[in-house]
């Protein structure tokens, strides 16, 4: 739900982060804060657990910029990817106004994957919205590992709406930010629509 | 989007802010915040700068939200209160209407009881506000004489430029 303040002139969007355990949701926002201007960042927020596992969530406010003389801010969001922390991921997604699905791409994942997107569709459900219309963009990460499936079979078990797909290394930082361009892209234009 | 945006004119933030202004003076709190249940900061009183309002607005959503799961599970509707207490500083966070969390810092300048009475009064007129809000966006929708939204004419351009394409 994005929050459009007309007396600040600022507009406030949120996109989550979502997809299996250790498939890279924090390593894509932590490298988008050390990559931002220290300007137009605000504090990464991770509630994690001793061993660096997010146990409730990750948040990093970013200024875009300005749009049409709104400031527009992003609030990125990633969720644990445990399985046993689903309670929890309902919870973020409240009010999202897209989501990047970062998947996993060795092949020993694609199970994990496949049941990452499943449960995605339910919990969004849940919160009221649908996973055929929502912003949304995948991710292919851990493109560098030997053990990565080809793209095209990826696309092939991922896929499922004509979504924009990036190729990524989010530990290099590769692909880290045309994901999040993709994602804004969407949910700026969804605004258009509004 | 499942459900109407929050947009929120000039005239309404302005009542907002005044609401939340007199609370803070009122229950001689420290700061005082109105945030939406999603994580986003509506509006503020009081010392603002000293905190980092943005992560408050989040973690305290997210606390809310936590708690209200734990509500749930034990066949609760919500918990409408949760209090923290400090060495130095308190936080009392309390729900107001179906969007909105109201967050009082506070510390030995006043005490929990005040702050819970000043809060009881404040909840109220600012679910006033959030009635003629909701009620004002759903006129809008049903009418289609939505307010223009700014972002009608967006172009790829200008989303480039946001990244410093």
């Amino acid at each position: 739900m994005t929050f459009i303040n007309y007396a600040s002139r600022e507009i406030n969007c949120k996109i989550v982060y979502y997809g299996p355990g250790l498939c890279g949701k924090t390593t894509n926002i932590q490298w988008i804060f050390e990559q931002a201007n220290p300007d137009k960042r605000g504090k990464l927020v991770s509630l994690a657990t001793e061993t660096d596992r997010t146990l409730f969530f990750d948040f990093l406010p970013l200024d875009m910029g300005t749009v049409k003389g709104f400031k527009v801010r992003f609030h990125l969001y990633t969720v644990p990817g445990q399985v046993f922390y689903d309670a929890s991921r309902k919870l973020i997604l409240r009010g999202c106004d897209g989501i990047i699905f970062v998947a996993d791409s060795q092949k020993t994942r694609m199970e994990a994957n496949i049941e990452s997107i499943a449960n995605l569709a339910t919990n969004l459900k849940e919160n009221g919205f649908d996973i055929r219309t929502i912003p949304y963009v995948l991710q292919l990460n851990k493109r560098d590992t030997p053990s990565a499936a080809s793209v095209p079979e990826m696309e092939r078990l991922l896929r499922f709406r004509n979504e924009p797909i990036v190729e990524a290394v989010a530990n290099k930082g590769t692909g880290v930010i045309e994901t999040l361009k993709a994602a804004a892209r969407q949910v700026l234009m969804e605004l258009q629509r509004a | 989007m499942a459900k109407l945006d929050l947009m929120l004119y000039e005239e309404e933030y302005k009542l907002l802010q005044e609401i939340i202004g007199r609370l803070s003076k009122d229950a001689s709190a420290k700061v005082v915040f109105l945030v939406d249940k999603n994580g986003q900061q509506i509006a503020a009183a009081g010392d603002v700068k000293s905190i980092d309002a943005t992560s408050l607005a989040s973690l305290t959503a997210g606390n809310v939200a936590a708690t209200d799961g734990l509500a749930k599970l034990i066949g609760e509707k919500e918990f409408s209160l949760l209090f923290h207490e400090g060495e130095k500083d308190n936080l009392h966070i309390s729900i107001v209407g179906k969007r909105g969390i109201l967050v009082v810092i506070f510390d030995q300048n006043s005490s929990l009881a005040l702050v819970r009475l000043r809060v009881k009064k404040a909840s109220k007129d600012l679910q006033e506000i959030f009635d003629q809000v909701e009620q004002r966006a759903q006129k809008e929708s049903d009418s289609g004489s939505r307010f223009e939204s700014p972002f009608s004419e967006i172009t790829d351009e200008d989303i480039d430029r946001l990244f410093g394409d």
